[in-house]
């Protein structure tokens, strides 16, 4: 009576790949914008206090890869575009750390950063699994009902549970209680 | 004989060479096992959430097998009778029992103490399950004692297959009375959170019992499909907003009845209210997730009714109590009062109203059962219920 299983292959989304691009492309977007507006706290963070235009170019581009991660039906190339910005920006505070007036507040940074991007190529990895086929199951032919479910329709009301069958104990135990003695 | 015994969280081993059990009660029966089951609450064991399990105890609650030897004073059973066994030991006698309220039976409970601690009361004693009900050995074995077996076992007529009626035992009622407790009415919208295999029951017995519309809420798409097939409308909780789709699908009223068959391990992962859940265990300030609870009670129409088949454990947090309060909710719960129900089950299956072999994926032997609870926990490889033949 074991019902044999329907078999196919097809391609799964990742929902929570897809959801971590989504908080990536938020994350991008609030960085970006803090880059944009305050470049010069930034700046003296990292040490690098003649970087102010540089800071901004780098917001920009991050509120463009969040805006392209919260827009696209396809967040894999956004997510790998996050991961060069990521790469762009260690390469940048390796540049502070050596040779700018904070490699302290610099090397903060950049393990934050570094942080970042262990998130990135998580999620980029997770989505990279879409491309594989994977078996999937169809159980629509198992109803365990003898005809279509809506046939099969208040077949067994009782309006209360009061009107089921077996709820008073007392009878289902004095049957026992006979059946024992 | 050769039995799954637990041995610490995620560690659940084929032990070979474990004693045969024995009679140690006229009343008692021995049961050689032919097909036993994973459930969903065998999971709390694996991830070592329930408390009061030890070293070495045999699990397992849902089983069935021919009776080998029977006790002097047991008159209902003799050797070679086919029983499936309710995973709730009953005595038939206690006041619990006789007003039906067999899953709190007063005596079979042999930590009694240690329950009345705990819960204020006792419950009745399961098998397999933790020390705090019994520390009776489980049924994921060759062999199993059955304590007052002149009361619980449901004694199996000719011609039906171990696995048309394996899940008399638990699961099948469990999911029927989780619907009856809901008192559906013609015009009801039942809200089920759960498509393993106690929602899948609950899906046919709410259809069954008449709902105008039954929808059920996970996030696997072959459990949902599989929800779609027994006459559920679904929603994956991935996809699509849950309160939203259930306030659309209710023109703005919310559904009537709401059955969670989830319990103390939601995974709605992605939900504030889940990750606060997580950190609170993590720090031990909590032991159950309540997410599809909260859910509830928010999303049911006033007036209605939640049903609780889904089992819960200890300390649950956060829970809008004002809003079931001011919303004049009705709580439904507790373990399965299963021989309330069987009877009138078996002759379902009989008449052929309802098979429950629709929900069986894997049947493997005993020794493959550590890999299954893996398989089934990870919902890999489109696993909804696990039977393993001893």
């Amino acid at each position: 009576m074991h019902t044999p299983r329907l078999e196919y292959q097809d391609y799964r989304v990742n929902h929570d790949a897809r959801k971590l691009a989504r908080s990536l492309g938020w994350f991008s977007i609030g960085l970006g914008l803090a880059e944009l507006l305050m470049p010069g706290k930034l700046a003296r963070a990292v040490g690098m206090e003649d970087n102010e235009g540089l800071i901004r170019l780098y917001g920009l581009r991050e509120i463009g890869t969040g805006v392209g991660l919260l827009m696209t039906d396809n967040p894999e190339p956004w997510v790998y575009g996050r991961v060069v910005g990521d790469s762009l920006d260690l390469a940048t505070l390796g540049v502070g750390m050596q040779r700018g007036d904070n490699p302290v507040g610099a090397a903060i940074a950049a393990t934050a950063v570094a942080g970042v991007t262990v998130l990135d190529l998580a999620c980029a990895r997770g989505l990279g699994e879409e491309h594989h086929p994977v078996t999937l199951y169809d159980y629509s032919d198992r109803s365990g009902f003898p005809e279509p479910p809506e046939r099969m329709r208040g077949r067994a009301a009782y309006g209360s549970i009061d009107r089921l069958p077996q709820v008073h104990g007392a009878d289902a135990a004095d049957r026992e209680t006979e059946t024992r003695h | 004989m050769r039995a799954l015994r637990w041995h610490g969280k995620h560690d659940i081993r084929c032990d070979n060479h474990v004693p045969d059990p024995t009679i140690e009660d006229g009343r008692d029966a021995i049961i050689k096992v032919s097909s036993c089951a994973i459930c969903g609450s065998d999971l709390h064991l694996y991830d070592g959430f329930m408390p009061g399990m030890q070293h070495g105890d045999i699990v397992g609650h849902e089983f069935m097998g021919e009776v080998m030897e029977v006790g002097k004073d047991n008159k209902k059973l003799k050797v070679g009778d086919r029983v499936v066994v309710p995973f709730t030991i009953v005595c038939g006698e206690c006041d619990q029992c006789r007003r039906g309220n067999f899953s709190v039976c007063e005596r079979t409970n042999r930590n009694k103490d240690i329950a009345d601690k705990v819960f204020g009361h006792t419950t009745a004693g399961l098998y397999g399950y933790t020390h705090l009900t019994g520390g009776y050995a489980g049924g994921q074995a060759e062999y199993v004692r059955v304590p007052y077996a002149d009361v619980g076992p449901v004694v199996i007529p000719d011609g039906l297959t171990d696995d048309q009626v394996l899940f008399l035992g638990d699961i099948l009622p469990t999911g029927w009375q989780a619907a009856a407790q809901c008192d559906i009415q013609p015009t009801d919208t039942v809200a089920i959170w759960g498509a393993g295999p106690v929602g899948q029951f609950a899906i046919r017995s709410a259809v069954l019992m008449g709902a105008e519309q039954v929808i059920c809420i996970d996030n696997v798409p072959e459990r949902l499909s599989m929800a779609r097939a027994g006459g559920a409308i679904t929603i994956n909780f991935d996809e699509e907003s849950v309160i939203h789709r259930l306030q659309e699908l209710t023109r703005g009223k919310g559904p009537e009845k709401c059955i969670d068959a989830v319990g103390m391990e939601s995974h709605a992962a992605r939900s504030i209210d889940s990750m606060y859940d997580r950190a609170k265990q993590a720090l031990f300030m909590e032991t159950d997730r309540p997410h599809v609870l909260r859910e509830m009670i928010y999303v049911c129409r006033p007036a209605g009714i939640l049903s609780i088949p889904g089992v819960y454990g200890g300390l649950l947090d956060k829970i809008p109590f004002g809003a079931a309060m001011n919303k004049g909710l009705t709580f439904r719960m507790g373990q399965t009062h299963v021989n309330r129900w069987t009877d009138d089950l078996l002759n379902r299956i009989q008449d052929g109203q309802i098979d429950p072999t629709f929900v069986i994926t894997h049947k493997v032997s005993l020794e493959e059962g550590p890999d299954m609870y893996k398989v089934f926990r990870e919902k890999h490889d489109g696993c909804i219920k696990v039977v393993l033949k001893p």
